[in-house]
């Protein structure tokens, strides 16, 4: 049976989470059906037909589909979703927002942000914050999953050769729409993809010290993440949050930069490859997870760093 | 308008959770549990819209057996009106309790459903959008900030690249995010006056759902334990180990 997955995109280009959930679905079956739902967005069905593995990409190009709202969205992957045997998107804001709302409408559960594929029925999830992992099987005929991204290396974004097939179905429920919206622009690598994150926290002090951050992730070609303690002191926008309730990640390099490393902070980047800890505590959490430990102050530290790197 | 909030207890946010020995579950004996904190943002959220005179009743919800009053009542402290405990031996999946919610939904009529985005246990997510398709309501999920104007409910999401602003037709379904609000202390005369607010019980018997298994839980691991790391003692040597050790720089 085919196996749907909804793509992530802003009507212009496909989302890299996207090509993670691909990666997952490869592991479940064989054709994989890829939906582009949005509105001008044909270029995102093109990126999606090149994709490795998509047999056949869905298009359906619909002004109600412009802003992705559940509403609108829900019954259009629920209608398509009904003979495939698994549903899946990226465990993304989107995803999060959209897959329960059709889970609901086909009568089925759930599986939110799975990071493991043990069989076409059972997979694993990480629950309270990371601290356990449980191993869930299924019971329902349709599998509905949210997949965490940085648990599945990316499907090739190239050498695939999909159809692209229009699907006409519009659903306008009438119960939403779209006021507006205020986007973080930034030149940097998205945070989500980023090979190196550097962090800050509550060590900082004040908005304007988030500027070594920046420096550093500047050498470093990184994005910025930060503490749930930095974001609710104004350092940062709330979209850089690594944790529990923020952001997931998890790259080849975490810099953690006067983060004292709570369960809720860890539980967004522990998986990360390399962590490094620059703190003045020497009895910081965030020291018994890091690869390697500075126990110095930022303010000197960070500086110094910076000028090291090339 | 009446405003359903619901509340679901929880291990308490700061309790470090361990995996039984015989890998069935967390244990949960004699642990400190508590309202989930995204549930106390909610209850917050429809005290404070009382208060400005936009809600007239505040009705709070929990699922699950008898202790799950305390929560309830937690929630009555903070200036919920009553309570409904429907009766469960377990706390139930999502589906479950949003099909349990959706009956009550119908009974009680709300203006407006509020929930917490997602239980700190089990960490779905799942519920409020549930309830939304179930009754066909609109949904504002991972709110931050949430106005009623006239019939609709304009509502502030956190989405990944920033803050996205929507528009409900009223009754609709909010899930709460971090940022919405600060929560109000419980007073010790609120939480007297608290214990004689009504609390009424059901069953889903009683409402009509018959619960359903959607997911079996086959085991509980703990994580990976990561390698214990090492100190350094400056950034020279810092820099020194991530190029040549790490390989990372």
């Amino acid at each position: 049976m085919a196996i749907l997955i909804v793509a992530e995109h802003d009507n212009h280009s496909l989302r890299g989470s996207t090509l993670n959930t691909v990666a997952a679905a490869r592991q479940l079956g064989e054709e994989l059906i890829l939906l582009v739902a949005g509105q001008d967005c044909r270029a995102v069905a093109e990126a999606g037909a090149q994709i490795d593995g998509i047999a056949r990409v869905w298009l359906a190009d619909h002004a109600v589909y412009a802003h992705q709202l559940a509403e609108n969205l829900a019954p259009l992957v629920t209608e398509l979703g009904r003979e495939c045997s698994h549903i899946l998107a990226p465990a993304s804001t989107q995803g999060k927002n959209l897959l329960p709302r059709v889970a609901a409408l086909l009568g089925v559960g759930q599986l939110s942000d799975i990071i493991s594929v043990e069989s076409a029925d059972t997979f694993q999830r990480p629950i309270y914050a990371g601290n356990a992992i449980a191993t869930v099987r299924s019971l329902d005929p349709i599998k509905v999953l949210t997949v965490r991204a940085s648990a599945f290396a990316a499907a090739s974004a190239a050498g695939g050769c999909a159809s692209i097939e229009e699907v006409g179905s519009v659903h306008d429920s009438g119960l939403s729409r779209f006021v507006t919206e205020a986007l973080s622009i930034s030149e940097r690598p998205e945070l989500g993809d980023a090979r190196v994150v550097v962090s800050g926290g509550r060590g900082l002090g004040k908005a304007e010290h988030f500027a070594l951050i920046e420096g550093l992730a500047d050498k470093l070609g990184a994005a910025i993440g930060a503490s749930r303690a930095a974001v609710d002191a104004g350092f940062v926008a709330n979209d850089r949050q690594v944790g529990q309730t923020g952001k997931i990640v998890a790259p080849e390099l975490y810099i953690a930069v006067g983060i004292s490393g709570a369960i809720q902070h860890l539980a967004g980047m522990k998986e990360s490859r390399i962590i490094v800890a620059i703190n003045k505590d020497e009895d910081a959490p965030i020291f018994r997870i890091a690869d390697y430990g500075l126990v110095a102050d930022l303010f000197e530290a960070v500086p110094r760093l910076t000028a090291q790197l090339p | 308008m009446k405003i359903l909030v619901t509340v679901k207890r929880v291990i308490d946010y700061n309790v470090r959770v361990r995996v039984r020995s015989d890998r069935r579950d967390v244990d949960l004996d004699n642990v400190k549990m508590a309202m989930n904190p995204f549930c106390e943002i909610a209850v917050e959220e429809a005290v404070r819209l009382k208060e400005a005179g936009i809600a007239s009743e505040v009705v709070v919800i929990s699922i699950g057996p008898d202790e799950v009053q305390e929560q309830i009542r937690a929630a009555l402290a903070l200036g919920a009106d009553r309570g409904i405990h429907v009766r469960t031996e377990h706390l139930p999946e999502p589906l479950s309790v949003a099909r349990l919610l959706a009956r009550l939904v119908e009974q009680e009529q709300p203006g407006l459903v509020i929930l917490g985005k997602q239980g700190i246990d089990a960490d779905h997510n799942q519920t409020g959008q549930m309830l939304a398709a179930l009754t066909g309501m609109g949904q504002g999920t991972f709110a931050s900030a949430v106005n009623i104007e006239g019939q609709e409910a304009l509502v502030t999401r956190e989405v990944d690249g920033g803050l996205q602003t929507i528009a409900l037709r009223l009754p609709a379904v909010v899930t709460t995010d971090l940022r919405l609000n600060e929560p109000r202390y419980a007073s010790l005369p609120n939480i007297m006056k608290a214990k004689k607010k009504p609390l009424e019980s059901c069953t889903p018997d009683a409402l009509g759902v018959s619960l359903k298994s959607h997911s079996e839980l086959l085991s509980v691991t703990p994580p990976a334990e990561r390698q214990g790391g090492i100190m350094v003692s400056s950034v020279e040597e810092l820099v020194d180990k991530l190029k040549h050790d790490a390989k990372v720089i």
